[in-house]
C-alpha cells in the first residue's frame, strides 16, 4: 500500500518537530527515516501510524485521507523501540492479542487463531517459545515476536519504531539482515526509524534524511551515500572532513593555502563549505609541494583493510582535525611519523554556499534552506 | 506505595566501606529495636492482654453482646459502601492522570491529595456544616425527612473522605511508571478502550489495587474522629465499632472495650499480613515482568497516612 | 528517539486551556475527567468550602477573638509544639529504624519491617487506649515512669507527645528507606578511598543524599500529628489550658453548638494543612529531584 504525507506540521509547546513534511512511500518498498535524536523521525513515524495528531496536513494511505479514521481503523502494524508486549501474556496470547479483539462477527475461530499465531511464530523462527512470557526472553526474541504480533492483525503497512535501537551490535546484525529478508518475503510496505546510518543504508530501499523537522534528502542508499544534497547529509552519512574556504580564480583558498578545484558553478569570492570524504585526500610529503592544505601527522592508524592518518590543521587558532584514509601499502610508502608536516590535496570536493558568518549552527541552517529541494521524493 | 523492601543486606555487611564498627551497629540495632518494642510492640500486646485480663468469658460476652454485634455490622456495612466508591474512583482518576495529558493535571493530583491533610475532626465538621440540621441543606433535608447527620449515611460520607485518596495515590504512579507503550500497542491491534483497560492495563495494576483497597479497608474501619462528630453514637444504631470502643472506655468497662479494641487489631495485623503478601507478589511480579532494569527507579517513594 | 519517548515533557509545556487534553489515542478522557472532577467537587471541595463560608459569617474582629482566645491558644501551643517535637523525635528514630532495616541483617527482621506500618492500619482509637493502659500510673510503663520516677505521661502533655509519636513513626521510615535502598554502595566506596572515616561518610555523603526524603518524612508525621484526634482523647486527660488540643476545642465547641465558632478554629487549622501540603509537595520534587540528579 503506497502511503503519502502532505505538508505535515507538528509543534510540542515551542518546539518544532515537523516542519512542512510531504513524502511519497511506494508500495512494497522498505524505507528508512534517518537523523539524529530529535529530528522528528520518530513523531513522524507515529503521525503515519494516527498515535499523534499533525497541527495540519494530511495522511494518505492508498490514496484515502487517513486523518478521520481513528488508529484502530488504520490497519497499521507498529513495533514499538522497547517492543511493548504485554508482560503478564505468553507470547502466544500476545500475537493472538490482535485477533481476538476483533468484534466477534469479524473474529476467527479459535482453531483458525491458533493456525495463525503458530504460522507467524514460525516465521519468525520462535514457535517453540510460544508458552513463555516475554520477560523470559533475549532482546531478539522480544523483538520478533513484537513483530509477529504487528503482522498478524495482516496489516497493510508496518511501521517500526527504531526496531534494533535496544540490541546489542552482534544481535541488531543478525536482525538487521532478518529483517531485510522477510520484508523480501512478505513486500509489505515498510518504514523504519533509525539514528544508525549504516543500519539505514544497509537495510533500505530508499532512505530519508531528516534533521531539526525537515526532511534534507531522499534517495536510494547510494544516491545519499555518494551524492549528498546538503551539508547536513554530508557530515552525517559517513566521516566527512570539512574545510572552510573562498571560491578565487585558480581554486579554493583555505586561510593560508590553495586548493586546486574545478567546480564552475560557484562565482569567484563566495564563502563556502567544502566536504571531502577521507578515502578522497592525498596526503603529499614533498616539502616543496605548495597546493592543499598544510597539516601535521598526529596518529597513525594501521591495521584492518585500510589505514587512517589522523591530522590537525597547522592554525592553531582554527583547531582543525583531519582524517585521511589510505591502504596499507600507501601507509607504507610514505612512512609518517607523527609530527612530520605533509600537505592534503583533495581528489574530489563539494561545495555548498556559506552564508554570512561560520559557526557551528552554519552547517544545519544552510541546510535546512537547501532541503525544499531534497523534500519531494 | 508498594515498596519494594528486599531483605537481603549482605551487599552492605560485606562490604568494607559500607559498613560500621561493631559498636556502632549493635548501639543502633538496640537503640532503634529497643524504640520500635517500646512504641508499637508493647501497645499492640497490651490490647489483647487488657482484652483478656478477665478471662475468655468475658471476652467472647463483649464482642457477642447486642450492642457490639451492631457496631460490628454497621461498620462492616460503612467498609462495604466506601471502598468500592473510592476504588471506582481511584481507576477513573488514575487513567485520567496516569495516561492523558492535559493542563491542570497537577493541580487534580494536589486536590486529590487534599483529603490526607485534613484533620478528621474537620472533616466531621465539614459534614455538619453541610448536611446538619442548620446546614445548607438542612431544611430540605427535614422537609423530606431525609437523616444524614446523626445516621448512617453521614458515617459513609465522612469514611470515604477520609479514604479518598488510596486508591488512586497508589494507582497513579503504578501506572505513570508503566507508561503507554503497552496500550498503545493494544489500541494499534484493534483493541477498544474497554478492551484495552479490561486485558492490559488491569492486569498491569492488579496488586497496586488490591494494596490500596486493604489500606482503605482498614481505615474506613478504624476511622474514628470524623465518624464521631457526625455519628450521634447512637448505641445500636449510629455506632461504628471504634465509636463502642470509646463508650465503653469512658464507662470504665475496660475489658469490654479492649475486647471488641482487639478485633479492630485484629484486623490491622490481618492488614498488615495481606499487605506484606500483596509487597512480595507484587515485588516478584515486578521483577519477572520487568524489562528494563533501569525503569525501577521511577518508583517514587510514596507514604500515605 | 529521545524527545519522542518522554512525551510527557514536553506535552506539559503545551498550554491548551485548563483541563482540555492534548491529543492522546488512549479513549475515556472525557469520561474519567467527569467522574473524577464530580466526584472531587461532591466528596471533598465543597465541604471545605463550607468551612470557608461558614466562618465568613462571623467579623474579623469576631474571628479573630475566637480564634485567639486563651484556651484556643494555648491548644495551638500544645497541638504544634507536641508534633513538632514528635516528629523531631520520629526524623531521629525513624532514620536509625530504617538504616538498620536496609543495612543489617538481624532475625525477625521481615516482621519488624511489616510492622513497621502498624499505626497505619491501627484504628486510633485502640491505640489511644492501649497508649493511655500502658503508661496510666498502674499500667506496664506508667509503674515505673510515674511510680518510681514522678514523671507524669498519662492524662498530661506528655501523653500527647506519646500518642503523637506512636502514629508518625511510619512516615519517616517509609520515607526514608527506598533512598536507602536505591544507594549505590560505590559512593560510599568512593568516599572510604578518598580517605574519609565512616561518620565523614555519613555526615558529607549519605546525609545530604537522605536529607530531602528525611525532611518530606518530618513534614508528613507533623501533619499527621497536628489533625490527630483519636489516639490522643484518651491519654491527654483533656485538661484545658494544659493538656487540650485543637482538634478536641473544635469539638467541645461543636458540642456546644456553637458551630461558627468551631468552623473559626476550624478553619485556621484548615489554612495551616493547605500550607503544609505545599511544603511537602515542594520537599517531594525537591526529593525525586536530587535522587535523579545523584544518578
Amino acid at each position: 500500500m503506497s502511503i503519502e504525507v502532505r505538508n505535515i506540521h507538528k509543534r510540542f509547546g515551542n518546539f518544532t518537530a515537523l516542519n512542512d513534511i510531504s513524502l511519497n512511500f511506494e508500495s512494497g518498498q522498505l524505507v528508512a527515516l534517518l537523523g539524529p535524536s530529535g529530528c522528528g523521525k520518530t513523531t513522524l513515524l507515529r503521525i503515519i501510524a494516527g498515535l499523534e495528531q499533525a497541527d495540519s496536513g494530511i495522511v494518505t494511505l492508498e490514496g484515502e485521507d487517513a486523518s478521520v479514521s481513528s488508529v484502530r481503523e488504520r490497519q497499521v502494524g507498529f513495533v514499538f523501540q522497547h517492543y511493548a508486549l504485554f508482560k503478564h501474556m505468553t507470547v502466544f496470547d500476545n500475537v493472538a492479542f490482535g485477533m481476538r479483539m476483533k468484534p466477534r462477527a469479524q473474529r476467527p475461530s479459535k482453531q483458525q487463531i491458533k493456525d495463525k499465531v503458530h504460522e507467524l511464530l514460525n516465521l519468525v523462527q520462535l514457535d517453540w517459545l510460544a508458552d513463555r512470557y516475554p520477560s523470559q526472553l533475549s532482546g531478539g526474541q522480544r523483538q520478533r515476536i513484537a513483530l509477529a504480533r504487528a503482522l498478524a492483525v495482516e496489516p497493510r503497512v508496518l511501521l517500526l519504531d527504531e526496531p534494533f535501537g535496544a540490541l546489542d551490535a552482534k544481535v541488531r546484525k543478525e536482525l538487521r539482515r532478518w529483517l531485510r529478508k522477510l520484508h523480501d518475503e512478505l513486500h509489505i510496505t515498510s518504514i523504519f526509524v533509525t539514528h544508525d546510518q549504516e543500519e539505514a543504508l544497509e537495510v533500505a530501499d530508499k532512505v530519508v534524511l531528516m534533521d531539526h523537522g525537515h526532511v534534507e534528502q531522499v534517495g536510494t542508499p547510494e544516491e545519499v551515500y555518494n551524492h549528498p544534497a546538503t551539508p547536513f547529509v554530508y557530515s552525517f552519512l559517513g566521516s566527512v572532513n570539512l574545510f572552510h574556504g573562498r571560491v578565487e580564480e585558480e581554486g579554493l583558498r583555505v586561510g593560508a593555502d590553495a586548493v586546486p578545484h574545478t567546480q564552475d558553478n560557484f562565482t569567484e569570492g563566495s564563502e563556502v563549505f567544502a566536504f571531502v570524504r577521507p578515502h578522497e585526500l592525498r596526503i603529499v610529503t614533498d616539502t616543496g609541494y605548495t597546493q592543499g592544505v598544510a597539516a601535521k601527522v598526529v596518529r597513525v592508524l594501521s591495521f584492518g583493510v585500510s589505514a587512517r592518518v589522523e591530522l590537525d590543521g597547522l592554525d592553531r587558532e582554527k583547531d582543525q582535525h583531519f582524517e585521511v584514509e589510505l591502504t596499507q601499502a600507501q601507509v607504507a610508502e610514505l612512512a609518517l611519523i607523527p609530527g612530520q608536516h605533509v600537505r592534503l590535496v583533495p581528489s574530489r570536493l563539494k561545495l555548498f554556499d556559506r552564508p554570512g558568518y561560520v559557526s557551528a549552527d552554519a552547517v544545519s541552517n544552510s541546510g535546512s534552506k537547501q532541503s525544499s529541494t531534497g523534500a519531494r521524493a | 506505595m508498594i515498596s519494594r523492601t528486599s531483605h537481603r543486606s549482605t551487599r552492605f555487611e560485606r562490604n568494607l566501606a559500607t559498613r560500621e564498627a561493631p559498636w556502632v551497629k549493635w548501639t543502633l540495632l538496640t537503640l532503634s529495636l529497643s524504640f520500635f518494642a517500646l512504641f508499637l510492640i508493647l501497645p499492640l500486646v497490651s490490647v489483647f492482654f487488657e482484652a483478656l485480663r478477665k478471662g475468655w468469658e468475658v471476652y467472647l460476652l463483649s464482642i457477642t453482646e447486642e450492642t457490639a454485634l451492631a457496631a460490628i455490622k454497621l461498620t462492616v456495612l460503612i467498609a462495604f459502601i466506601s471502598v468500592p466508591l473510592n476504588l471506582v474512583f481511584g481507576v477513573a482518576a488514575a487513567w485520567l492522570i496516569a495516561k492523558h495529558d492535559f493542563r491542570g493535571k497537577q493541580l487534580l493530583t494536589t486536590f486529590i491529595d487534599l483529603p490526607f491533610s485534613v484533620s478528621p475532626v474537620i472533616v466531621g465538621l465539614m459534614y455538619m456544616l453541610v448536611f446538619g440540621a442548620n446546614g445548607w441543606f438542612g431544611a430540605w433535608l427535614v422537609e423530606h425527612d431525609l437523616k444524614v447527620i446523626f445516621a448512617v449515611p453521614g458515617i459513609v460520607l465522612a469514611t470515604i473522605f477520609v479514604t479518598f485518596p488510596f486508591v488512586a495515590r497508589e494507582l497513579i504512579p503504578l501506572m505513570q511508571a508503566q507508561g503507554r507503550d503497552e496500550e498503545e500497542a493494544a489500541v494499534v491491534l484493534g483493541a477498544n478502550g474497554w478492551q484495552t483497560f479490561w486485558y492490559v492495563t488491569l492486569p498491569n495494576v492488579k496488586w497496586g489495587l488490591l494494596y490500596g483497597v486493604i489500606l482503605s479497608n482498614a481505615r474506613a474501619m478504624g476511622e474514628f474522629g470524623a465518624v464521631s462528630v457526625v455519628s450521634g453514637k447512637i448505641r445500636g444504631q449510629t455506632n461504628t465499632m471504634p465509636l463502642h470502643v470509646e463508650i465503653l472506655y469512658n464507662e470504665y468497662n475496660f475489658a469490654a472495650a479492649f475486647a471488641v479494641a482487639s478485633l479492630l487489631a485484629l484486623l490491622a495485623l490481618v492488614t498488615l499480613v495481606i499487605k506484606t503478601w500483596v509487597e512480595h507478589r507484587a515485588s516478584s511480579h515486578f521483577n519477572a515482568t520487568h524489562m528494563v532494569p533501569a525503569d525501577v527507579n521511577t518508583l517514587s517513594p510514596r507514604v500515605m497516612p | 528517539m529521545a524527545f519522542a519517548l518522554t512525551p510527557n515533557t514536553l506535552f506539559g509545556r503545551q498550554r491548551t486551556g485548563t483541563f482540555r487534553k492534548t491529543y492522546s489515542v488512549l479513549p475515556g478522557f472525557n469520561l474519567s475527567l467527569g467522574y473524577t472532577l464530580g466526584y472531587l467537587t461532591l466528596i471533598v471541595l465543597i465541604p471545605i468550602a463550607a468551612v470557608f463560608l461558614k466562618t465568613s459569617e462571623l467579623s474579623f474582629a469576631e474571628f479573630w477573638k475566637v480564634v485567639t482566645a486563651p484556651r484556643v491558644l494555648a491548644s495551638y501551643k500544645l497541638s504544634f509544639g507536641a508534633s513538632m517535637i514528635a516528629a523531631a523525635i520520629n526524623a531521629v528514630f525513624g532514620l536509625m529504624l530504617a538504616w538498620v532495616l536496609v543495612r543489617y541483617s538481624f532475625p525477625g527482621k521481615r516482621i519488624v519491617d511489616a510492622l513497621v506500618d502498624l499505626p497505619f492500619a491501627l484504628p486510633t482509637a485502640v491505640a489511644g487506649i492501649a497508649l493511655t493502659a500502658l503508661y496510666a500510673r498502674n499500667g506496664w510503663i506508667g509503674q515505673y515512669v510515674e511510680g518510681v520516677l514522678g514523671i507524669k505521661i498519662a492524662f498530661a502533655p506528655a501523653g500527647v507527645l506519646v500518642a503523637l509519636v506512636f502514629i508518625g513513626l511510619p512516615f519517616v521510615v517509609r520515607t526514608v528507606q527506598p533512598i536507602l535502598e536505591d544507594l549505590e554502595t560505590e559512593l560510599e566506596e568512593a568516599a572510604a578511598s578518598l580517605g574519609a572515616r565512616r561518620w565523614q561518610t555519613f555526615r558529607y555523603v549519605l546525609l545530604p543524599i537522605l536529607l530531602p526524603a528525611l525532611l518530606t518524612g518530618f513534614a508528613l508525621a507533623f501533619a499527621r500529628a497536628v489533625g490527630e484526634y483519636g489516639s490522643v482523647i484518651f491519654i491527654a486527660g483533656n485538661i484545658p489550658l494544659v493538656s487540650e488540643i485543637t482538634p478536641l476545642i473544635i469539638i467541645t465547641k461543636l458540642e456546644q453548638y456553637d458551630y461558627v465558632g468551631a468552623t473559626a478554629v476550624a478553619l485556621v487549622m484548615l489554612l495551616f494543612s493547605f500550607v503544609l501540603l505545599l511544603v511537602i509537595n515542594a520537599l517531594q520534587a525537591w526529593s525525586s529531584r536530587s535522587i535523579g540528579g545523584s544518578r
